[in-house]
């Protein structure tokens, strides 16, 4: 049902910034738990969790925490919150442009209620302090996401860079 | 990952934990970090700088002074991920770099889904539970980590299975035991568990017996005490269903199970074949002669 590797340009994962699109990579299922997943589900937590991408962005870089309730729930959305507050705090703003994505899915439990997902991501951050952009980085990181259903679509709880 | 740029910087590092240092590079900053643990940051250099942390989950901003450690006390980076640092002097060049904060080794809280609450009884894998494992800050521990599932059940029958985590995730299924009640589902690793209640009822009914007896002009039709295959009593309210079959004709009464037994009265009819049923399962057959 899934072809061994699928690339697609995310157009979901246009960057606000120039219009630039991260490619999206998404490895073959080596799936942990007893439930199948859809291609209809597959591609709905693909689609969120790339969407998750420009809320976060956006919300960092305007430090608007109100942006990260469509995309983010529980511990993953108070961090990022809690971040907000303090790039406000100190007067800094973080630009994050994802480049590529790497995807993969690892868990869907048994009951449906959680997926797990794992991306090694390229992305670009811009630091700004005051309106002054202090430093502008390339980062390559491996991301474990777990994410949850909610209304209409699949939340991020957890977001969260781990060493490879 | 190291990333250089043209203002210089060196020194020794002084780390407050056990901690492997990126090497090459004047800013020297640790490799990684264990979440809520101190750790310091080395410059070289003289005059004033700021130094950025910088996260998606959190953000630190110093005023430092080049050439010295910066140390940043437990409880300062608590949030797991990669961090940039970012070193600037006023006037002058940028020097960055990154490391790693990892979830503390400890796990503190487990998030434990186990369904259903409520199932029949003997079923094989009939109930799931899966677990992701939390240090005391939240982060999820991805490093392997095994979990203890365990089911017990009022009559003490255990079952046991241990999974190790896989990204922070594992998961099992338990069979349903024969006994209906309240069976307690928990997991555990180390020190923290987490547990939850799983309602075993009933199966459907087995070997459903009915007799019957004439009054005046009406069968009293009675069921033994419905049990499942277990022998666990069928719950009251369950519909049990007999059909009375004539020449010309056919009657239907549903009845809820009260006291553990169906009973009802209909009407006699020579040569009629009554039969009971509760749901898909078929009971005995009665045929009736006047």
């Amino acid at each position: 049902m899934f072809k061994p590797l699928l690339i697609l340009s995310a157009t979901l994962a246009a960057s606000a910034y120039g219009g630039a699109q991260a490619s999206v990579r998404v490895e073959p299922l080596t799936l942990q738990g007893p439930r199948p997943l859809q291609e209809q589900t597959r591609a709905a937590v693909i689609r969120d969790y790339l969407q998750s991408w420009q809320s976060f962005s956006a919300a960092l870089d305007q430090n608007r925490p109100a942006l990260l309730d469509a995309d983010f729930v529980g511990t993953a959305k108070e961090k990022l919150a809690d971040t907000i507050q303090q790039q406000a705090a100190l007067g800094v703003r973080t630009h994050y442009q994802d480049i590529s994505h790497d995807l993969q899915i690892v868990f869907y439990s048994p009951e449906g209620l959680s997926i797990e997902l794992t991306d090694n991501v390229e992305y670009n951050v811009q630091v700004i302090d005051h309106d002054k952009v202090t430093a502008t980085q390339r980062v390559s990181a491996h991301y474990v996401v777990v994410l949850t259903p909610a209304e209409v679509s699949w939340r991020v709880r957890v977001f969260q860079a781990v060493p490879e | 990952m190291k990333f250089r740029l043209p203002f210089l910087l060196g020194g020794l590092a002084v780390a407050t934990t056990q901690l492997a240092f990126a090497q090459g590079g004047s800013m020297r900053v640790p490799k990684t970090v264990e979440a809520g643990s101190a750790f310091s940051i080395q410059s070289t250099g003289s005059g004033q700088a700021t130094l950025y942390i910088i996260g998606p989950a959190q953000v630190l901003k110093r005023n430092v002074q080049l050439g010295e450690t910066t140390t940043f006390p437990a409880g300062s980076l608590y949030n797991a991920g990669r961090y940039l640092v970012v070193l600037t002097a006023a006037g002058a060049s940028t020097e960055s770099d990154s490391f790693d904060v990892v979830p503390a080794t400890q796990p503190a809280k487990l998030s434990f889904l186990a369904k259903p609450s409520r199932l029949p009884v003997s079923l094989h894998d009939g109930i799931t539970g899966a677990v992701y494992v939390f240090d005391p800050y939240g982060n999820l521990i991805a490093a392997p980590t095994p979990v203890s599932f365990e089911l017990s059940s009022p009559a003490g029958t255990v079952q046991k299975r241990v999974v190790v985590t896989k990204d922070g995730a594992a998961w099992t299924g338990m069979d349903s035991t024969a006994q209906q009640g309240i069976d307690k589902f928990a997991a555990r690793v180390g020190d923290v568990s987490s547990m939850r209640v799983v309602e075993q009822v009933p199966g459907d009914p087995c070997a459903l017996k009915m007799s019957a007896r004439q009054s005046g002009q009406q069968l009293q039709l009675a069921t033994d005490p419905v049990r499942d295959c277990n022998g666990n009593a069928v719950p009251d309210g369950t519909i049990v269903t007999f059909t009375e079959s004539y020449r010309g004709g056919q009657s239907t009464v549903d009845v809820p199970l009260k006291r553990g037994v169906a009973e009802v009265e209909m009407p006699v009819h020579s040569g009629a074949t009554i039969s009971v049923a509760s749901g898909v399962v078929m009971g005995n057959q009665i045929g009736w002669e006047k």
